[in-house]
């Protein structure tokens, strides 16, 4: 039975809103770069906008701004220690943008630009290549020492060391595809049982109203999750820095 | 499945790209050096006040350790001074107090003087008054002389019956 017309999944579909073709490259403006655009904006708007007068005694903005800049600092500076927070940019932005592309796509009718593998995939493999790169620069061939853990027996090591590797290289496809695969199930969930509201409100109007209460009880759960999992994001990246400043 | 749809992989990538590169410009230039400097204006004068209020306590402190020094002072000098006085005065009532019993002890004796002096001149008088009374009176009743000495003699001896 056919539950709705329309597919969950086409939630999630590109719209070519202003197609660009630069040199064979489709460029084209998406309802995804929209998204995108909007997300950057308001963190901009945010940050630049909470501290344009910077007070001594905080606003409401400024204390928003406050918080999430210590918030990123204290984690970097748990994590990795000072050396870390020449990175804390960038990890705040990608917290950041990660944070308000999840929220932002909780608004109905609008677009969730981490629901798509290759957004996800293009910021974790940026991360991947980053933190080896700054592993290698800063430890040379001794960062290879990262997949030998220390006090395993040399008979086990044949065992260890690829796994460690394994577990090293699958790190692009595992950060990118939690936060993908987060946000792409609740989205459907919320999109599936939406779909149940129309066909048994038709019949009778309690059972219309099942779908539509645990369509409410998700989307809390969905910000919680939209919240948790750009956290997730950035530390995760956090700790990836840190091994490859330390080396464990 | 949308995300599968590898003919929309290079717009993404593309607005990622332009999106992420200009927001972490942004955020590392403008906006986070200012929430920094805000945070970081904020713990230099709250520290400042601090030092500030740790100073003027200090300060109020040796301000009330000399106080209490120069209270110790005074009240001590005040004690020596009540000492001495009291010693002065007290030496000073002892030697009046000493003329004095001198002057009144000499007085006594001077009195005493007086008085055994004026006794034993009466008591002279009386013998001599005695003893004419007593030669008169036998001359009248019986019409003899007697000669001094018996006279003496035996108002001596009634002096000492008399005490």
């Amino acid at each position: 039975m056919a539950v709705s017309k329309e597919n969950p999944l086409n939630q999630f579909l590109i719209d070519r809103i202003v197609p660009i073709h630069i040199g064979g490259v489709d460029a084209s403006f998406t309802n995804s770069a929209l998204l995108m655009i909007i997300a950057a904006g308001l963190i901009t708007l945010l940050i630049v906008g909470a501290t344009w007068r910077a007070a001594l005694v905080p606003g409401r903005l400024q204390s928003i701004s406050e918080m999430l800049y210590e918030f990123i600092a204290k984690m970097i500076d748990d994590n990795v220690g000072h050396e870390g927070l020449r990175y804390f940019p960038f990890i705040f932005t990608l917290f950041m943008f990660i944070l308000f592309g999840n929220l932002l796509g909780m608004i109905p009718y609008s677009f969730t630009f981490t629901s798509h593998i290759i957004v996800t995939f293009g910021m974790s493999i940026v991360i991947f290549v980053g933190v080896t790169f700054i592993g290698l620069w800063r430890h040379g061939l001794h960062f290879l020492k990262l997949f030998v853990p220390h006090g395993v027996p040399i008979g086990l090591l044949a065992v260890v060391v690829p796994i460690e590797v394994l577990s090293y290289f699958i790190r692009p496809m595992t950060l990118s595809i939690r936060l993908f695969a987060n946000m792409m199930a609740g989205h459907t969930m919320l999109a599936i049982f939406a779909g149940f509201v129309a066909p048994l409100g038709a019949f009778y109007l309690v059972p219309g109203l099942l779908p539509i209460a645990l369509d409410v009880a998700l989307i809390f759960l969905e910000l919680l999750v939209a919240v948790l999992q750009a956290y997730v994001f950035a530390i995760l990246t956090t700790l990836y820095l840190a091994e490859a400043i330390h080396l464990h | 499945m949308p995300q599968l749809d590898f003919s929309t992989f290079p717009p993404q990538l593309v607005w990622l790209f332009i999106t992420f590169a200009v927001l972490y410009g942004l955020m590392a230039a403008v906006a986070l050096p200012r929430v920094g400097g805000a945070i970081a204006a904020r713990r230099e004068k709250i520290d400042g006040d601090i030092d500030k209020a740790g100073a003027l306590k200090a300060e109020s402190e040796a301000v009330l350790v000399a106080y209490e020094r120069a209270l110790a002072e005074a009240r001590a000098s005040a004690q020596s001074v009540l000492k001495e006085t009291t010693e002065r005065l007290a030496a000073a009532a002892a030697e009046r107090q000493k003329v004095l019993t001198d002057k009144l002890t000499a007085e006594t004796a001077a009195a005493e003087k007086r008085i055994a002096d004026a006794k034993n001149a009466a008591l002279a008088n009386l013998k001599s008054v005695a003893a004419e009374v007593a030669r008169s009176a036998v001359g009248k009743l019986a019409g003899e002389n007697l000669d001094e000495a018996t006279i003496g003699t035996a108002i001596d001896r009634a002096l000492a019956e008399r005490g």
